[in-house]
């Protein structure tokens, strides 16, 4: 009985191994374990075997039950890492076929660049405002402290659409506009169009935009003003990066600077872009003049300020290395995709 | 303003340094440098050479051979130049010099070698220079031959540097001057800087008395009856004039500065202009009827031929310096036709004035003619300058032998320009500045550049030749400039903390980026201005508001006349520069503003209203560009659904694909297919689709206030509904009523077909809906749904549709 049991079990894996197919080792499964199968023939023949030699056999086809049906998860297992290797396998793919994308839109390089100034100036407490395009000739000039006969008041420069309104030619009118809401201290960043009567060609452009930062506190002073800019300027163009302040005049600061900073394209080794000189001016900037607060009614033993004016397209082409300002307003999708 | 720095090396003698030095440091007190040009930069190796002899080419008709002197020895030159004679001092480079370009007056980068070599087979040893190889031109050397060899003056030294006799051992600076130092647009004053700046001492020129015991005023009047546009009036004479050159080293000055040398008389006032900025004017005096000068406004109408020879027509605006009968000049720009210089002069009476700035820029402007003179007297002149000015002419005339000078000055000057006096506050001046000067460093700068110290009143007196000192803002810059802007700390602004932020519009602003370049638009920017030309290409109607336009007084040209109520005509234009360039497929949206007037003619500021506008072509259609529409508005969380009205009426749209945006009954936008007329007109060859949003509109409704609703708990259970509904009604109509009576447990509905055509009877298209029902806090059942369902067919029965079942 034990042989036989034991021939079972031998051919049974014999036929297991030789198996190629899940279906053919089902099959074995079936002829020697099912209900009609080898094993349980045995067990049904075990009415004839004698009482005290019964727990032997039962233990006998036991084991070899055990053992078929262990042999067969293990080679069903094998059967199936391979099918699935071989699925696999067969599902390489070429990776560097092409992407399928979204295809996103393109931010306009001006945003770019204004939205890494509003973040700078965000992050030290400056309020983003608005004013109109579309200004009063007094906010544009006078109020800043820019008289009546001033050249730049001449109408080469500025557009005009009657004798008291004006298309703001700096967004210094801002400045004006925000101390006349009586709130104090200030700081604030007016970003937005601007308009002067230039021609179009690749560094003129009628229409541009400005970023004018204003603060107003009691001990501002000019060297405030240096540090805030130097903050300004490394964050936007390096950590690396240098500022140089020289003198300079706007009729609504004194003292008035304009800022260089070191040539971000060689640092300042000198090259093509900074034409050698190792700096590239950037902005003009000063303490606000005296006569700006007083016409606002702020007490100027109180309470100084500094101002300081960036031009956005300038930012941007310098930062992104466009040779020509015209591209700016043309709207060409291979140039607004670059960015 | 261009100067050499010999000039001002002439005022401050100690000055030594290099051009990149003077450049860094001028730049840093406040005289920005633009940059320098060493004259010699491309010159080497040129010495005065003396012809000794010359004799034809022996194998070339055009070339001669010549010995030449050149100090040590004698070298043979061969030249094709035909205006040399024996004797004859030349400029020569020698073999291994350099010459800055070619004698067709092209330069050359870093200058050309000259080597010795054979010209024909007969061996030359170097160059004699014409003067555009010496790096100028004739315009500045009128004597200098048309093509030919520069002849040096008889009493060069033969052997000597030529270079340095030529004045070309020099810089050019060129700077650019602030408009409030009108000082500084002068040699004398650029010089002051300097000394300061370089810590070294000024010299100025000093101006000694002229002129013979004779009394001016015994010969000419002068009233100034236009008393507002002219300040202060002087003239002086000088009798017995020998026109003649001007010595080499007032050419090479002018030269420097850009001015060509004429003749001794045109070339002092030249001079005196740049070294004290006043400018000058000799009118013949034989030409000056009843001995009087007057200066009046010109009566409107008149006609003056200025030394031009140009006819101007004058108006009463203008200043005019005229005889006893007749203009001679226009105040401050140019004189006349009647009064100038010929070589024939004998007496000539100069004027040295001083008139209102803001009027010559007017008069210049309105006659287009400017000039050196009116280029100065625009940014207001010092008027105690003329008389230091004027005086100084007489000296270089006596100096010059150039005349006899009449003593005596006329001067017309009724009201005195005072100094100004400003509080010195040393403390308010650290505090502007964030610094921490002492006051007798303060002082200090202020003796350097010739402002006074009144140590009783403790006031800072600013001469009048400084019009841009009056508050103590300004002393602190005297100060800043001086101690170094390089020098002054940088610091953190203190005190109260603010809140940085962008404004709620802004926010909404940011959200409408994001979702058009999601959704594959790129940003545009376009003009605010446009030609009035672009209604008519959008067939704007003559009666629409569109067409209230803003002018601008003074546009650069009509195609930027007017403000734009819309941003149509540059999505449109930008649209089809893509297009005509063959980009595919192209995407692009602008955030910009529109201009619209309250009332024509302007009077208030107009409502300048944020336009968001997408244009498309290529790839979608109305319905993408609705997707994006209402993207947009879930985004800037709207509550309620926008509906699409088609009754949009724009005529620039295709009449069957447009809609008005519409929110809680009022119109935030439009969309639509463009009209084929307009893209005719724009040269956009396909379909192209446009939307625009009223940005103020949205800020009024757009909220970020987010609450979570959970997540559903219970089954959802959907129905179908599938319909023959009339052709013309719109499925919103249908949504219209799901939405009206699916009660609180309507989720959502989707429409999933919609057909025309043979199967359905005329007049009727087929439309199915499915819709979901789902409840929060149990499991709905069939009676719930039945329930609601009957409610939405009877409603939809009730809109004449007919049920399929």
């Amino acid at each position: 009985m034990k042989e036989k049991l034991q021939k079972i079990r031998e051919e049974a894996i014999r036929q297991m191994q030789e198996a190629t197919t899940l279906d053919k080792l089902n099959d074995i499964r079936v002829a020697y374990l099912g209900k009609k199968g080898e094993l349980t023939s045995v067990l049904k023949g075990m009415k004839d075997v004698p009482a005290e030699e019964r727990p032997m056999v039962g233990q006998f086809v036991n084991e070899a039950r055990t053992a078929i049906e262990e042999k067969l998860d293990e080679i069903k297992k094998d059967m199936e890492k391979k099918a699935l290797d071989l699925r696999l396998k067969s599902e390489t793919i070429d990776v560097t076929l092409p992407a399928k994308k979204s295809n996103l839109g393109h931010r306009h390089p001006n945003t770019i660049a204004l939205e890494e100034v509003e973040r700078i100036f965000v992050g030290m407490g400056y309020e983003v405002v608005e004013g109109p395009e579309v200004e009063y000739d007094y906010y544009n000039f006078e109020a800043l402290n820019i008289p009546a006969n001033h050249p730049a008041k001449d109408e080469q420069d500025t557009f005009y659409i009657n004798d008291k309104i004006v298309l703001r030619t700096q967004t210094s009118s801002v400045q004006v506009h925000e101390m006349e809401k009586g709130k104090l201290p200030i700081r604030m960043l007016a970003p937005g169009r601007v308009f002067r009567a230039d021609e179009v060609d690749a560094t003129h452009s009628p229409s541009f935009h400005q970023i004018e930062g204003l603060v107003i506190d009691k001990n501002i002073t000019f060297a405030d003003l240096k540090g805030t800019l130097e903050v300004f300027a490394q964050e936007l163009f390096g950590k690396e990066t240098k500022v140089k302040f020289r003198p300079h005049h706007f009729p609504f600061t004194e003292p008035s600077a304009e800022m260089d900073v070191t040539c971000f394209k060689c640092g300042g080794k000198g090259c093509r872009m900074c034409k050698g000189s190792g700096w590239i001016e950037i902005l003009g900037c000063g303490m606000v003049h005296p006569r700006v607060l007083e016409m606002r009614g702020i007490d100027t033993n109180e309470y100084q300020g500094f101002a300081f004016g960036v031009g956005l397209e300038r930012i941007a082409l310098l930062k992104y290395e466009i040779d020509d300002m015209r591209l700016m307003y043309e709207n060409d999708e291979r140039f607004l995709k670059q960015f | 303003m261009n100067t050499a720095l010999s000039w001002i090396k002439a005022y401050v003698p100690e000055l030594d340094c290099t051009a990149q030095e003077y450049t860094d440091a001028m730049t840093l007190t406040g005289t920005k440098v633009e940059g320098f040009e060493k004259l010699d930069a491309d010159l080497d190796k040129i010495v005065v050479g003396q012809i000794e002899s010359i004799e034809k080419h022996p194998d070339a008709d055009k070339l001669i051979i010549c010995q030449v002197n050149i100090g040590d020895t004698t070298t043979q030159i061969v030249t094709g130049a035909s205006n040399v004679s024996v004797g004859d001092k030349v400029p020569v480079v020698l073999d291994g010099g350099r010459v800055a370009g070619g004698h067709d007056g092209s330069k050359t980068p870093g200058g050309i070698k000259i080597k010795k070599g054979k010209l024909r087979g007969i061996e030359s040893n170097g160059m004699m220079c014409s003067i555009e190889e010496l790096g100028s031109s004739r315009e500045f050397y009128p004597l200098a031959p048309e093509e030919g060899i520069y002849i040096l003056p008889k009493d060069a030294v033969v052997g000597s540097d030529a270079i340095e006799l030529l004045g070309f051992r020099d810089v050019v600076f060129e700077y650019e001057i602030t408009s409030n130092r009108v000082d500084c647009y002068s040699i004398v004053g650029i010089a002051r800087e300097a000394a300061a700046t370089f810590g070294k001492e000024f010299v100025p020129p000093v101006v000694k008395e002229t002129g013979n015991d004779e009394d001016v005023n015994n010969y000419v009047k002068v009233t100034v009856e236009a008393k507002d546009l002219c300040p202060r009036y002087t003239a002086r004479m000088v009798k017995n004039i020998k026109i003649a050159p001007s010595p080499e080293w007032m050419q090479n000055r002018l030269r420097a500065s850009g001015i060509r040398p004429i003749n001794n008389l045109v070339d002092i006032t030249n001079y005196v202009m740049e070294e004290y900025g006043q400018p000058m004017h000799a009118y013949d005096m034989d030409t000056i009827e009843g001995n009087e000068i007057i200066v009046r406004r010109a009566k409107d109408g008149e006609e003056f031929e200025t030394l031009d020879g140009q006819v101007r027509k004058l108006d009463s605006s203008i200043l005019m310096i005229c005889d006893a009968n007749k203009p001679v000049g226009i105040a401050g720009i140019m004189g006349g036709e009647n009064s100038k210089i010929t070589d024939d002069v004998k007496t000539v009476l100069f004027e040295a004035a001083c008139f209102d700035g803001t009027n010559i820029r007017l008069s210049s402007k309105k006659l287009g003619l400017r000039t050196d003179a009116s280029g100065k007297f625009e940014k207001g002149l010092d008027p105690n300058n003329a008389i230091e000015a004027i005086n100084r002419a007489c000296q270089l005339i006596e100096e010059l032998g150039a005349g006899e000078v009449v003593g005596g000055v006329v001067d017309v000057y009724p009201e005195v320009r005072e100094e100004v006096r400003v509080k010195f506050e040393p403390e308010r001046i650290n505090k502007l500045l964030g610094t921490d000067i002492d006051e007798e460093t303060m002082i200090n700068y202020f003796k350097k550049i010739d402002l006074g110290y009144d140590e009783k009143t403790r006031e800072v007196i600013a001469p009048t030749f400084r019009q841009d000192l009056h508050c103590m803002a300004d002393i602190a810059e005297e100060v800043a400039r001086f101690y170094g802007y390089d020098k002054i700390p940088m610091t953190l602004p203190q005190g109260e903390s603010t809140e940085g932020k962008l404004s709620f519009k802004m926010r909404v602003e940011a959200v409408a980026r994001d979702i058009a370049e999601f959704s594959g638009f790129s940003q545009a920017m376009t003009y605010s201005f446009e030609s009035p030309k672009v209604f008519d290409k959008l067939l704007i109607p003559q009666d629409s508001d569109l067409r209230k336009v803003i002018t601008i007084s003074n546009p650069l040209g009509e195609d930027f006349s007017i403000m734009r109520t819309s941003l149509l005509n540059g999505m449109l234009s930008s649209l089809s520069t893509n297009y005509n360039r063959r980009n595919k497929n192209v995407r692009l949206y602008e955030l910009g503003n529109s201009y619209i007037p309250y009332e024509l003619p302007l009077d208030r500021l107009p409502d300048e209203r944020m336009q968001f506008t997408l244009g498309m072509y290529g790839e979608g259609d109305f319905f993408t560009m609705k997707g994006v529409v209402e993207e947009f508005f879930e985004k800037v969380g709207l509550k309620e659904k926008i509906t699409c009205d088609p009754n949009a009426g724009k005529t620039f749209l295709h009449p069957g694909r447009q809609a008005n945006i519409v929110y809680d009954n009022k119109v935030v936008g439009f969309l639509g297919e463009v009209h084929p007329y307009v893209l005719d007109n724009y040269s956009i060859g396909e379909r192209a689709y446009i939307a625009v949003i009223d940005i103020p509109s949205i800020v009024e409704l757009a909220s970020f206030d987010r609450k979570f609703k959970g997540i559903a708990k219970y089954p959802a259970v959907s129905r179908d509904i599938s319909m023959l509904v009339p052709k013309d009604m719109l499925v919103g109509t249908i949504e219209e009523a799901i939405e009206k009576r699916g009660g609180n447990i309507l989720e959502s509905y989707k429409l999933f077909d919609i057909y025309e055509g043979a199967q359905i009877k005329d007049g009727f298209k087929s439309v199915a809906y499915s819709v979901t029902f789902r409840a929060k806090d149990r499991t709905l059942e069939d009676k719930d749904i039945n329930e609601v369902m009957e409610k939405i067919l009877k409603e939809l029965a009730s809109l004449g549709i007919e049920l399929r079942k």
